[in-house]
């Protein structure tokens, strides 16, 4: 257990809706969900998700933290915004889905292997280090994310797509040499530190 | 009746001349109709058409009108004549509007104009214009039983209006069961937060205003008489009894609530586990702080049960318990989960339901409980175990398991029992066998004297006639405030399940329906929905066998008995529907404008075709209120029916006397077909009972038509609401081709 994961098990003790609304984005909305099951019958992913948004509210305020935090429903929402539209409670979904993910995430509990969160760790890693976006690194990473043999793969099975944006001149060669930065790197650097610090601190992860 | 001058009407306006032998019309009404003054006009309701009559009326001395132009529903101001009888024959939407177009139909069209014609002269020569009720009643003071919110609401609100009020309330103070309550599910913008109840400014008020005579520590003992007249007697505290006159009376009786030693299995009857007046009473001693056990301790979680023991699921789940829903349960839980939260936010409040019912404004109240974080869980709760640890079982309905939790109190949401005195089917059987000389029964009957509320001295029994579940009957469909007691109005709990703010409403509506009674009573006249009658049933009783239908049946119990066992009339109590009328086997009971031969007039006058002329007639008694209605509207939008049949409106099925419908069949007519309003329990017969009694006693006509020699569906009783003037025209076609497949009606050239 993560030493985060730890103290907020501590604090929160068997009250995880509270937990949510101080620690997840939007949680707050979590306890006026009205069990209409408007979102779950909304959701195209919905089929594919183990608890749809409003089994996850009910699970929330049933106390239900593990099996809420490990969950790989949310990650699964494509922010496609249907719920949210149709909500009658007014309940900001899509963003209490991502905030439950991240916040899963951030505390170590979030399912190993799950694509969506492979692909954004991949892409907020890449993005972090010159404050653009490489994305002959951030496609190449993903490539070989599973291996080096799957990477080639990947990337024979990618290849005409590949040469096209190189033609098109959107996939610069040169990029894997360093690639573009944008012009105050490390202040950029520094602003992203401070977020999380600030993030962090609130959230009572650090 | 030397002195009656009979005169005939007939309008041209409208297309009537257009499409009919007017010149025909008139001939007959002359000849056959028998009528003195035979005119036509071609626009008969304009000021010209109305003087010609109102002349004749005062020169010619003509005291007898058949107008023979529109429906009887339209124009019906123009055509009122005072101390005039009026007959009204429908040419325009009972004949022109509704017999198919084109030359193929002309003859036909004319031989229902002119049968219609001749109803309309028959009936008029015995009608007589009513004289109204010579013994009109007096008071128009307003007694008010019950003292809670209800009662006192509808007292004010008579008082207000300039009505004397008596009050009677049972206990030593007013406010019923308000005074036990901290406050009040909110009724105000922004219905977020609870609202104080106001009971203790309701009852100063009620107390300070001159208007108001206050009986309290009272019950009544007797209720006599009728509207405009009732007679109460009230017992007091101190033996004494009080003697009341007054014109009307509204029953604010309230509820109890559901017994919490019935329901074990949700824990009811062991420690910390209360009902919601329970809860009620635990948070008036907290004012406001931390609500506290029996034992002392504070509670720092609470569950609340929905449906406790209500809508035949709460409890055991196979029907025992309540049936119904009390509807203001889940907005009072939501309230009291308050209570908790907004005396300490960190007290665990879990509202389990298995749907919220919070109509209205309720849902205002539900998000801002939310906002204070209140839990709702859908469950269903299967076992609840008291003790200091309350252990609640249940089936989580949205994760679908069987979970349970422990709280330090668990509130049971029981529901409302109509505090409404006798049922009357018990008190029937428990008289009939006391009077054959049962004991027990007679033990029993003095037993149910005293949980009667008004104690009526009517022949029916003490109290108001009671609708499923023991609630006092009243027209749930159409007319929620009338009831089957005329002058005698139900409000709040004691009518239906409610929170205090229907309750105040409907109180208020009850004011208004008894100043409405009194009103009437005094000037002589009906109550709804004919108020503008002043015809009443009058009984030959030289004619009468003393078989007692006419008491048994009135919808409104509005026949006694005197002590040589003949009905007595109680006019005001009437509602002038005709049942008795109905119900007479020997045919004594007639209204002025309204009886046995008005209609029976009719059917004979009738011109019936012989079987060789291929021409059915079928006679449709049509109700007042709704299927004339339905067949008028058929007309104004232009659906067309069979020209074969004959309608005759109806104050309602149940004034139906059978003889109308085996001297119809004698005199030739192929069909009778009955239309009136939904019966059974959700019943819409603006009567209560009228057109239940119609069926009831077509069921029992099929004797004399195997008599006659005549298939049973010669004889068909329908439903028809106001608004089926598709279904009207349809039914009639049908009929009329289900009779042509049977043939001409045997009995053609006897009649
Ligand atoms: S935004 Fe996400 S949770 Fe909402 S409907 Fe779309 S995919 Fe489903
Ligand atoms: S649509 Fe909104 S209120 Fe309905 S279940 Fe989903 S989150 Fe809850
Ligand atoms: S129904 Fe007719 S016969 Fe029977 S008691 Fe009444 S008045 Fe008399």
């Amino acid at each position: 257990m993560s030493n985060a994961n730890q103290q907020a098990v501590a604090k929160y003790k068997n009250n995880f809706l509270k937990e949510v609304e101080a620690n997840v984005e939007e949680g707050h909305w979590v306890k006026m969900c009205m069990q209409c099951g408007v979102c779950a019958g909304s959701c195209p992913l919905g089929p594919h998700w183990e608890h749809s948004p409003q089994k996850i509210f009910m699970m929330i305020r049933a106390g239900k933290r593990e099996e809420v935090l490990g969950s790989d429903s949310m990650w699964m929402c494509t922010s496609c915004y249907n719920c949210i539209v149709r909500c009658p409670r007014k309940l900001p979904i899509t963003h209490i889905m991502h905030g439950l993910a991240n916040y899963s995430h951030r505390l170590g509990l979030a399912p190993k292997g799950q694509p969506t969160r492979e692909i954004a760790k991949l892409f907020w890693d890449n993005l972090v280090k010159t404050g653009r976006v490489n994305e002959l690194k951030f496609s190449l990473a993903m490539y070989f994310k599973d291996g080096f043999g799957q990477g080639v793969k990947n990337a024979m099975a990618m290849q005409g797509i590949g040469l096209g944006l190189m033609k098109a001149g959107r996939l610069n060669p040169m990029e894997i040499f360093g690639g573009h930065v944008c012009k105050d790197k490390s202040g950029v650097q520094k602003m992203i530190a401070k977020a999380r610090e600030i993030e962090d601190r609130r959230k009572s992860l650090a | 009746m030397a002195d009656n001058k009979f005169a005939a009407y007939i309008c041209s306006g409208c297309g009537i001349g257009d499409k009919l032998n007017v010149g025909a019309l008139e001939k007959i009404a002359t000849k056959e109709g028998k009528m003195a003054v035979v005119k036509s006009h071609p626009f008969l309701c304009s000021t010209e058409g109305v003087d010609l009559i109102k002349n004749d009326i005062a020169n010619d001395g003509v005291t007898h009108v058949c107008i023979a132009a529109c429906s009887r529903r339209a124009k019906a101001e123009a055509f009122t004549f005072p101390e005039t009888a009026v007959s009204r024959a429908n040419l325009r939407e009972g004949v022109l509007w509704v017999v198919a177009e084109g030359a193929d139909h002309d003859e036909v069209r004319q031989e229902m104009a002119e049968d219609y014609v001749r109803m309309g002269c028959a009936e008029v020569k015995k009608m007589m214009s009513p004289a109204g009720n010579p013994d009109k009643a007096q008071s128009k003071r307003i007694m008010v039983v019950g003292g809670g919110m209800s009662g006192m609401t509808a007292a004010l609100a008579a008082a207000d209006a300039g009505y004397e009020v008596v009050l009677v309330e049972k206990t030593g103070k007013l406010g019923g069961f308000a005074n036990n309550m901290l406050k009040r599910v909110p009724f105000n913008a922004p219905h977020a937060e609870a609202q104080p109840t106001g009971v203790e400014e309701l009852a100063a008020k009620v107390t300070g205003n001159a208007k108001i005579k206050l009986h309290l520590n009272s019950t009544l003992t007797e209720t006599a008489g009728a509207p405009g007249r009732f007679v109460a007697k009230i017992a007091q505290e101190s033996g004494a009894v009080a003697e009341e006159t007054v014109g009307a009376i509204v029953q604010a009786t309230g509820f109890t609530t559901y017994p919490l030693d019935k329901l074990p299995e949700l824990g009811g009857g062991q420690a910390n586990v209360v009902d919601q007046a329970g809860l009620e009473a635990m948070a008036k001693a907290a004012n406001g702080g931390a609500i506290k056990r029996a034992d002392g301790k504070e509670v720092k979680s609470v569950v609340f049960v929905q449906c406790a023991g209500q809508r035949g699921s709460g409890g055991n789940g196979d029907g025992s318990h309540l049936e119904y829903c009390s509807g203001h349960c889940c907005a009072t839980s939501i309230k009291q989960a308050t209570y908790f939260k907004d005396a300490n936010p960190d007290v665990d409040t879990v509202v389990m339901y298995q749907d919220l019912r919070v109509p209205g404004m309720g849902e205002d109240f539900y998000r801002s409980a939310q906002k204070k974080g209140v839990i709702f869980t859908k469950a269903k709760v299967n076992k609840v175990a008291g003790g200091d640890a309350c252990k609640v079982e249940f089936k989580d309905l949205i994760l679908d398991e069987d979970t349970a939790t422990d709280a330090d109190l668990v509130v049971l949401a029981t529901g409302q029992v109509p505090v409404s005195g006798v049922n009357l089917d018990e008190w029937t059987t428990t008289v009939t066998a006391a009077e054959s000389g049962d004991e027990a029964a007679k033990e029993k009957k003095s037993a149910l004297q005293k949980i009667s509320v008004l104690n009526l001295n009517y022949r029916q029994g003490p109290d108001m006639p009671q609708f499923k579940y023991g609630f006092a009957d009243s027209h749930f469909i159409c007319f929620p405030y009338e009831t089957r007691r005329t002058g005698i109005y139900a409000a709040g709990p004691t009518r239906r399940p409610m929170d205090m703010f229907q309750a105040q409403e409907d109180a208020t509506g009850a004011a208004m329906k008894a100043i409405q009674a009194v009103e009437n009573a005094t000037r002589g006249r009906a109550a709804h929905p004919r108020a503008w009658d002043l015809s009443f049933p009058k009984a030959r009783l030289e004619g009468c066998t003393q078989c007692k239908r006419c008491t048994v049946e009135c919808p409104f119990g509005a026949i006694d008995e005197d002590e040589k066992r003949f009905p007595v009339f109680n006019e005001q109590r009437c509602r002038r529907c005709g049942t008795c009328m109905g119900a007479c086997p020997v045919r004594v009971i007639s209204f002025e404008n309204y009886s046995c031969d008005t209609v029976g007039s009719q059917i004979k006058a009738v011109n019936i075709p012989d079987e060789f002329e291929e021409k059915p007639r079928i006679l449709i008694l049509a109700c007042e209120n709704d299927a004339y209605p339905a067949l008028d509207m058929a007309g104004l939008q232009r659906l067309t029916y069979s020209a074969y049949v004959r309608a005759i409106p109806v104050r309602c099925l149940g004034s139906v006397n059978t003889i109308w419908i085996t001297d119809a069949l004698n005199s030739g007519y192929d069909g009778v077909m009955m239309m009136g309003c939904k019966k059974g329990d959700d019943y819409q017969c603006h009567f209560v009972k009228g057109s239940e009694m119609a069926y009831y006693r077509m069921s029992k006509i099929g004797d004399t038509l195997k008599q006659l020699g005549l298939e049973p569906e010669r004889v068909q009783t329908q439903e028809v609401a106001i608004t089926d003037n598709a279904k009207v025209a349809k039914l009639i076609d049908d009929y009329v081709a289900q009779l042509n497949e049977m043939g001409p009606s045997p009995m053609k050239g006897f009649g």
